[in-house]
């Protein structure tokens, strides 16, 4: 199965006229994401999904999508990347460490310098440990979740100020 | 144990449906959303809401390990997994076994026995329950002998389908060795498991069910039946019980069938054994067992006045059924409409979007289920059930008028609905005299076009 150029420019056609931000399809073994220029980035692709071949098209955002949906409970953060804020999210639902084990020192502190492959922490869901990296170059300046809290899904877990 | 707070690990009217049995006794819910459930009705009505994940379900509410984590993070000492999802993957009950969290479901192993079709059909058999005429694909020569003993037309089926999906009807043997090559790549595809079996296809059949209570402990009562004929590719879209002009010996030996089924298995929870029954014959046939509490349980609810949800709860707690069978009495007829925002003018393509406006019918008898609102999204990742109406009359008669007023009473914009198909169907005569088959529901569109 393959799509062509015509099917993509049919598909965005669709989206457009759509009240959707972002389309995801797949079709035997093929995905194709499609997302509006200015809505939140796409999930990020999960280890299962992560070897999969993508084609990622933006298309113009031609209107404001009507939502009721009010976020509840701790915020998603959006990604602004050309800020000089810089907020890590939890990348899944699961307990957040601050250290490798319980007693050692955590992984950073307010002030600590950081690069993008810096750990910040590690998420656990059901024995299975996955660390979180700083993801931009710069210093700590808040932390956010606790050590040992369930952190959901996308919630800030803490702010790097970025530096140049 | 009594159950303090319940994760629930679902989405739209049935999230909304267990928090409002929480509420009644008084037991926290923690409701497990994706990002796309966020601002959801159910969402606001829990007592809280946890984001386990990105719209997908396969990122979300696919992932066993994750709502079990969620459960343990938030203090919850249960989980309930409402139908569709993981309510019948074995995967999720076994993580709670070994968490010690407590499923409101039946126990891992029962969920692989009735999961497994081919394993399933050889319970019923064991428990004196007619199946159709067939058995297993094991080689293409041996499926060649059995469908001539079956004859046709007959069903390929496969072993981890169910629900009509990874089905094929084949009228001629010359067809059959193509078929299974073909429907076992796509099971493997669907389901990771290609085995497939045959069976003989029962042409004009009425799909009746037998809603059963099962203790875990060999202990099992039945609710009586629901009809399901009314479907569109093996989707239900309308339910109603009692199921119409069935003979009083044959609704005995139904419920009796199912009995014995959930009986053998010592079934735990709320379960359905579904049936076809041959409408030129009065024969029937085993056809499967959900696991898990069924969409259109409410009518059941509706004629018994038992709440289903709340018997899952106390049987998890392990208090029992508390109800003997003599204790239940089916008091009048009662009709589920399911109302999904689906296009019946583009062949019911799915319609997601923004709902705008919404209101939904009331009055004495007439019940909505539904997690809609005005405002409220229908995001494209999900089923598109919008709500289920269900209304309860003395007599099957002011069932219907009850139900045509209802569907009057209803509007939806924003997202094409099929309103109108019930509204039709709810007028057409033969629906009105009861006792319509599985196929009528293609000839009454057919004969609009």
């Amino acid at each position: 199965m393959t799509l062509t150029a015509k099917d993509v420019a049919e598909i965005t056609r669709l989206l457009e006229e759509s009240d959707f931000d972002e389309l995801y399809l797949e079709l035997d073994g093929m995905t194709l994401s499609l997302r509006r220029t200015g809505s939140a980035e796409l999930a990020d692709e999960t280890a299962s999904s992560a070897d999969r071949p993508r084609a990622v098209a933006a298309a113009e955002r031609p209107r404001a999508v009507a939502t009721g949906a009010q976020p509840t409970g701790p915020l998603t953060t959006p990604r602004d990347d050309n800020a000089r804020e810089h907020t890590v999210t939890a990348p899944l639902l699961g307990t957040f460490y601050r250290a490798p084990r319980p007693g050692a020192p955590p992984f950073v502190e307010i002030g600590s310098e950081v690069e993008p492959d810096t750990v910040i922490g590690i998420l656990e869901v059901m024995k299975l440990m996955t660390t979180v990296r700083a993801g931009a170059h710069g210093r700590v300046a808040q932390i956010l979740a606790d050590d040992g809290a369930l952190v959901e899904y996308g919630e800030a877990l803490l702010r790097v100020t970025r530096i140049d | 144990m009594a159950i303090r707070r319940i994760l629930i690990a679902n989405r739209g009217e049935i999230a909304q449906r267990i928090i409002r049995t929480c509420r009644e006794l008084g037991i926290e819910s923690v409701l497990a959303v994706s990002e796309a459930d966020r601002g959801s009705l159910p969402a606001r009505l829990a007592d809280r809401a946890v984001c386990i994940g990105p719209p997908r379900p396969a990122d979300s509410y696919l992932r066993a390990e994750t709502i079990v984590q969620a459960a343990l993070g938030t203090g919850a000492d249960a989980i309930h997994p409402g139908y569709g999802f993981l309510s019948e993957r074995a995967s999720l009950a076994r993580l709670c076994e070994q968490q010690g969290i407590v499923f409101i479901g039946p126990t891992a192993a029962q969920i692989e026995a009735v999961g497994d079709k081919l394993r399933a059909r050889e319970e019923a058999e064991a428990a004196d329950v007619p199946v159709a005429p067939g058995g297993a694909v094991e080689s293409l020569a041996a499926a060649r002998s059995l469908a001539r003993t079956i004859g046709v037309p007959l069903l390929l089926k496969a072993v981890s389908g169910g629900g009509g999906r990874g089905m094929k009807r084949v009228d001629r043997l010359a067809d059959l060795p193509a078929a299974i090559e073909l429907a076992a790549a796509e099971a493997g595809a669907a389901f990771g498991d290609a085995r497939m079996y045959l069976e003989r296809y029962v042409g004009e059949s009425r799909h009746v069910e037998v809603q059963v209570l099962g203790d875990g402990a060999g202990g099992a009562v039945h609710l009586g039946e629901r009809d399901c004929s009314i479907q569109r590719r093996y989707q239900k879209l309308v339910e109603e019980t009692p199921a119409p002009g069935l003979p009083e010996p044959l609704r005995r030996r139904l419920h009796e069938s199912a009995l014995r089924v959930a009986r053998r298995l010592s079934y735990r929870s709320a379960g359905t054994v579904e049936f076809l029954v041959d409408v030129t014959s009065d024969a029937f046939y085993f056809l499967e067992m959900n696991a898990r509490i069924q969409v259109e349980h409410p009518i059941t609810e509706a004629v018994t006045g038992i709440d289903i949800v709340a018997r899952q709860i106390a049987i998890a707690e392990g208090a029992g059924i508390g109800r003997t069978q003599s204790d239940i009495r089916a008091e009048g007829c009662a009709l589920e409409c399911r109302i999904n925002a689906e296009d019946p003018a583009r062949d019911f393509l799915p319609s997601p979007g923004v709902v705008s406006e919404v209101s939904w019918p009331a009055g004495p008898g007439v019940r909505v289920d539904t997690h809609i609102e005005a405002g409220s999204q229908v995001p494209p990742y999900y089923d598109s059930l919008l709500a289920k109406i269900i209304v309860r009359a003395p007599d099957r008669a002011g069932t219907l008028a009850a139900m045509r007023g209802a569907i009057a009473a209803t509007r939806v914009t924003g997202v094409a609905t099929n309103l109108a198909f019930h509204a039709r169907l709810l007028a057409d005569p033969e629906f009105a005299a009861g006792g319509v088959d599985t196929g009528y529901v293609a000839r009454l569109l057919a004969r609009a076009a």
